[in-house]
């Protein structure tokens, strides 16, 4: 990935370890990536892979205890802010203090996943986006902050949102709601939107209403979106770049065309040959074998090598592989590319 | 529909579940919700019928009700069991009892349909002690060999449920459906809680059993990709009722149903060209449906006729059968 001036959001080596009785359970193991203006960056991964904290570690969401971070630097390039070449270290601010709440919605907004239990049920949908906005706009009145409210679920696509902005979440439906979230995440225009699995729970015609809603938004105000799925069809639809996650490391991240047509790493091969295809040839499915092993024991070496079919006996058990760039602007962490190998 | 059944495991006529809407303090029903709404239906013996629909759509409550899980509201199943074809729903309980070895059923969530305070074996071997069949050592062969079968290690007999991943729940739970050596089985969702990587070993293993035990399998799924890889014929159910049913790749590739089309493009593909169609709005309430097809208010194709008449399923061509008024004139897109 080669860094230029719109680059807005750089996560460098994070570590994020979770200190638990039971162990350490490392859930971010040493990540790089970064977002760009007017670019999305897709987050692919399995249950458990580390991706939801990567995305909540942006805005210091981890509970904590029992989850850290112990290393690397989140850096959000913060272009109104004059001092330090407008360059603000996420990781070392307060996590309850006034500057990361300056930077939640104000200038990262975060989709989450559950529509139904991110929503507070006592409140009306209305009262919980019109929120957002007082708290973030001291400028407005309510009266402004509820026609604003009114107009940006409009934007969203929620017919009728004037008498709509009456009703609590459970009259939503599951679409609907999620609508609603990506409006209280948009209302004081962030540069960086963060989609944690925003429509895993929704049905495939709804589904591709939502991603062409956050497609339509980015083109209309050129926002860096950061979006973390476990469907690798749904990130190859909408996203520019992917980073694969395994085990809290990145294995595998390319413009979105290499990663599937020319897979690199076994994992991303492993993943893309598991999943049931609706067009083409029907091919028997290649599952992964065995199972992603306990996060509190992991290998010691590569994250993939006990289930890898290319392992390389006393070296990917025992080392891990560093991430090189293998081809240009494609990198993985596998050692099957190293020299000494070949 | 030919009435050849020889060939049909399962025949499903008519078939209604109404759940009554209760209000006030005396709970009176004030409306149905039809759950499933005139459904009729062969399912050919070893196939799989893969039954496809979005959430509400009515296809779990449809797989239950065919297995007598829920009493219908009218309607009838006929099962042919070794030969004799049996009207479900006619049955009392004890001769349901009999039958109903021979139907069993995989659940979706592999976190609360399996018996927590039970071993593995426990299990797996408890339709068998239901039922009366085989003495212990026969019981824990039978165990050791399904678990064998399903992909695990002896020694997952003796642990309990909350130490096993999902994807090995699945397994403990296809089984125990398994060890009563049933004809036809139904799979609600049987894999959509799981990973990709877990899922294909899943779907690939019961691909295998169903050749091993001769299964008729209705395979219930959201997932058009995974039904596409498991089913043979493919059901599409909207709002209680089944909207288009043929062979796999002629539904796929010569698609005649409008809310198929819409289902299939909205599916996201590997590295394809985004073109979408986008439904507006959502389903109607199954409580108060509309007067004439049930897709009419989100068709991007409907006529004057298609708010005001329901269109039967109907056949044509090649066992493709379509509840569309102009499931002829309409040149329609499938995946590709």
């Amino acid at each position: 990935m080669s860094k230029n001036s719109d680059v807005v959001l750089e996560v460098n080596n994070l570590k994020i370890h979770f200190f638990t009785d039971e162990g350490t359970v490392k859930a971010v193991n040493g990540i790089d990536f970064y977002l760009e203006k007017g670019k999305t960056l897709g987050i692919i991964g399995e249950s458990g892979c580390g991706k939801s904290v990567s995305a909540h570690s942006i805005l210091r969401l981890i509970p904590s205890p029992p989850g850290k971070i112990v290393n690397g630097e989140i850096i959000y390039h913060d272009s109104s802010l004059n001092k330090d070449n407008g360059v603000v270290h996420i990781e070392q601010l307060n996590k309850k203090g006034k500057e990361i709440r300056n930077i939640r919605t104000n200038k990262i907004g975060i989709v989450f996943q559950e529509p139904m239990s991110s929503f507070c049920p006592h409140y009306t949908i209305g009262h919980q986006v019109a929120e957002a906005i007082l708290i973030h706009n001291d400028e407005l009145n309510k009266e402004q902050a509820h026609e604003k409210t009114v107009e940006l679920l409009k934007q969203v696509g929620i017919p009728k949102a004037a008498d709509r902005i009456n009703d609590y979440p459970h009259q939503f439906s599951g679409g609907m709601r999620q609508r609603a979230m990506i409006a209280m995440a948009l209302s004081c225009d962030p540069e960086i939107l963060i989609a944690d699995e925003p429509t895993t729970s929704l049905d495939v015609t709804v589904e591709a209403q939502i991603l062409e809603l956050l497609e339509d938004i980015q083109a209309e105000r050129g926002m860096a979106i950061m979006l973390i799925s476990h469907n690798l069809a749904v990130v190859s639809e909408v996203a520019d770049w992917v980073a694969v996650m395994y085990l809290g490391k990145v294995m595998e991240k390319a413009p979105v065309g290499k990663i599937i047509n020319n897979p690199l790493h076994p994992y991303t091969k492993g993943l893309i040959s598991s999943i049931p295809k609706l067009e083409g040839e029907l091919e028997e499915l290649q599952p992964i074998k065995g199972i992603v092993p306990n996060p509190i024991d992991m290998p010691l070496g590569c994250p993939f090598a006990p289930r890898c079919e290319r392992k390389v006996s006393d070296l990917c058990d025992k080392e891990v592989p560093a991430e090189i760039e293998i081809k240009p602007q494609h990198y993985a962490r596998c050692f099957i590319y190293s020299e000494e190998v070949e | 529909m030919s009435h050849n059944n020889s060939r049909v495991k399962v025949e499903i006529n008519n078939l209604k579940k109404y759940f009554p809407v209760k209000k006030g303090f005396l709970r009176k029903a004030v409306g149905h919700l039809k759950a499933v709404n005139d459904v009729s239906l062969r399912i050919k013996e070893r196939e799989t019928l893969g039954l496809v629909g979005e959430s509400g759509c009515g296809k779990s409550t449809l797989g239950r009700t065919i297995i007598k899980l829920y009493a219908p509201t009218d309607g009838e199943v006929i099962f042919n069991n070794n030969g004799d074809s049996i009207s479900v729903y006619d049955l009392g309980k004890k001769e349901m009892k009999k039958v109903r070895q021979n139907m069993q059923m995989i659940f979706q969530d592999p976190f609360s349909s399996l018996n927590e305070r039970m071993t593995v074996m426990d299990n797996i071997i408890e339709p068998l002690v239901c039922n009366n069949i085989g003495n212990k050592k026969v019981r824990g062969d039978r165990a050791a060999s399904l678990l064998k079968q399903v992909g695990l290690r002896e020694g997952y007999l003796k642990r309990y449920p909350h130490s096993l991943s999902g994807g090995q729940r699945q397994r403990v739970g296809i089984a125990r459906a398994l060890s009563i050596k049933p004809k036809f089985v139904v799979a609600d969702e049987p894999v959509s809680g799981l990973d990709v990587s877990v899922q294909a070993q899943i779907l690939n293993l019961l691909k295998e059993l169903q050749s091993e035990y001769k299964l008729t399998i209705l395979f219930i799924s959201h997932d058009l990709g995974v039904i596409r890889y498991i089913a043979n014929r493919i059901a599409v159910m909207y709002t209680g009722k089944i909207v288009e049913i043929a062979k796999r790749e002629k539904l796929l590739n010569s698609t005649k149903h409008p809310y198929t089309e819409a289902l299939l493009s909205s599916v996201p593909k590997l590295g394809a060209k985004k073109d979408r169609i986008i439904l507006e709005g959502t389903p109607p309430d199954p409580v108060e449906l509309p007067e004439g097809c049930i897709f009419s208010s989100r068709c991007l194709y409907s006529q004057d006729i298609c708010y005001n008449e329901s269109p039967e399923l109907t056949k044509q061509k090649g066992d493709h059968f379509v509840a569309c008024h102009f499931s002829d004139s309409l040149d329609l897109r499938g995946i590709n």
